[in-house]
């Protein structure tokens, strides 16, 4: 009788490097995250995190070395990683001359949702941004947008989410309501790959921790 | 998510187009002040030549596909700079929608927006330039739509490209100018025929140019586009 194989890693690097320029953001980086596992990715400001989630996210390419999402390569099967990964960055790949329930409307048709406003409208409760649906992006505080970049992260129902300072930005009320939002992604059997200044918060919430100095992995 | 499928790529367009249509009529000043621009341009040729009408007349084409070409500029650098905000192009790539519909949504919303501005233009060119169209409106508009067409798909693909530049406003107009002279001509010539009739029956040679022009460059756009905005 065959073995049943053990199911892929959701995270797989394998002597991964970047460069920008002459500058290398990370270097040979090697790391592998089991499947129902969380991961805490903390550095300073500058040390790869912001590189690595946008490796796996497969906004970048390595320089070297690969990364693997499920089993899936991150550079040649880009399409299939793309729809298990969803991002939250910096960034909040939002229209500001759309309205919030706009923004979200354009994403659930690229997605082929069946009810596109429904689903937005739903989507806007759950981040609280009901009242503002109609504003222009342009109108929101950063607070908001945060909230909104989420809304957009969950219409995807990512099987890993990859959230890049997640907190920044949110008032108290805002923070506790993410750790909802993040529990809630964990509970359903999302991989949480999170980059946060905020140690504590963040180890409450992921069982794996990865510290980067200069692009290298090393103890914390 | 519910109901959540991979959509097929003329359907990414249609969601891609009215999306960017959308965008365009909730920033009308942006559209007014092309429009002001493109008035403007040729106004001024008509002060620069003075007022010999027949000149005027004769060059007509050329002024009106200039002040395309000149309005064409800030239409499709406009058109990535929405996209490089909050870095949305990353957002379309990642959701993801396939680069090649991003390329023809992209192009498709720039040759509307110029050929909505050549529209505009002919009233005021017959006007102020004291020109008739001899060969009829259908032929004016087949021309208008060529041209157009010409200008943005090559104008797409250079404007994605400098949009990651820091000297984009200057790179674009010198990777698209020297590279749109082909289709400027054949615009330029086909309308002036257009314009002025057609006795030798030119005015098909100068459409197959424009026509293969477009064939040539959409064809080239769609397939390397992807190349162009991936890392």
């Amino acid at each position: 009788m065959e073995a049943r194989s053990a199911p892929p890693p959701a995270l797989a690097l394998h002597d991964v490097s970047k460069r920008y320029g002459r500058r290398w953001a990370l270097a040979r980086l090697s790391y592998s995250l089991p499947q129902g596992r969380s991961l805490l990715l903390t550095g300073h400001n500058g040390s790869g995190k912001t590189t690595l989630l946008r490796l796996v996210a497969t906004a970048l390419s390595p320089t070297h070395g690969r990364v693997e999402v499920r089993g899936n390569d991150c550079v040649t099967q880009r399409d299939v990683v793309r729809r298990e990964v969803a991002l939250l960055s910096h960034a909040s790949f939002l229209y500001e001359d759309l309205t919030a329930h706009q923004n979200l409307v354009v994403l659930a048709r690229l997605l082929g949702m069946d009810a596109p406003a429904d689903v937005a409208g739903e989507l806007l409760v759950k981040v609280g941004l009901t009242k503002r649906s109609d504003s222009p992006v342009r109108q929101f505080s950063a607070g908001m947008r945060k909230r909104l970049a989420i809304a957009r992260l969950l219409m995807k129902a990512p099987a890993v989410a990859l959230l890049d300072e997640p907190f920044g930005e949110l008032d108290p009320a805002g923070i506790e309501a993410m750790e909802k939002i993040i529990r809630e992604l964990k509970d359903s059997g999302v991989t949480v790959v999170l980059a946060t200044h905020l140690i504590e918060q963040g180890m409450a919430l992921c069982e794996e921790r990865l510290h980067l100095q200069e692009g290298r992995a090393v103890a914390a | 998510m519910r109901g959540a499928r991979p959509i097929s790529l003329l359907k990414t367009v249609g969601v891609l187009l009215a999306k960017d249509l959308l965008i365009e009529w909730r920033t009308r000043a942006r559209l007014n002040a092309l429009i002001f621009f493109a008035l403007a341009t040729l106004l001024l040729f008509s002060f620069a030549v003075g007022p010999d009408t027949k000149v005027l007349a004769r060059n007509a084409g050329g002024y009106l596909w200039l002040a395309l070409l000149f309005a064409s500029v800030l239409a499709l650098g406009e058109s990535f700079r929405v996209e490089q905000e909050n870095l949305t192009l990353d957002g379309l790539r990642l959701a993801p929608a396939d680069a090649r519909a991003i390329f023809l949504s992209k192009a498709m919303g720039n040759a509307l927006l110029l050929m909505l501005l050549g529209a505009l233009l002919i009233p005021v060119m017959v006007a102020l330039y004291g020109v008739t169209v001899t060969m009829g409106l259908g032929s004016f508009a087949a021309t208008v739509t060529l041209g157009c067409m010409a200008i943005s798909a090559p104008g797409t693909v250079y404007s994605a490209i400098a949009s990651n530049a820091r000297a984009r406003d200057v790179l674009l107009p010198l990777l698209l100018f020297p590279l749109i002279i082909p289709a400027l001509l054949a615009a330029a010539k086909a309308t002036s025929l257009v314009l002025q009739g057609d006795p030798m029956n030119q005015l098909g040679s100068w459409y197959g140019l424009l026509i293969g022009f477009n064939l040539i460059y959409w064809g080239l756009g769609f397939l390397l586009f992807p190349r162009v905005i991936e890392d």
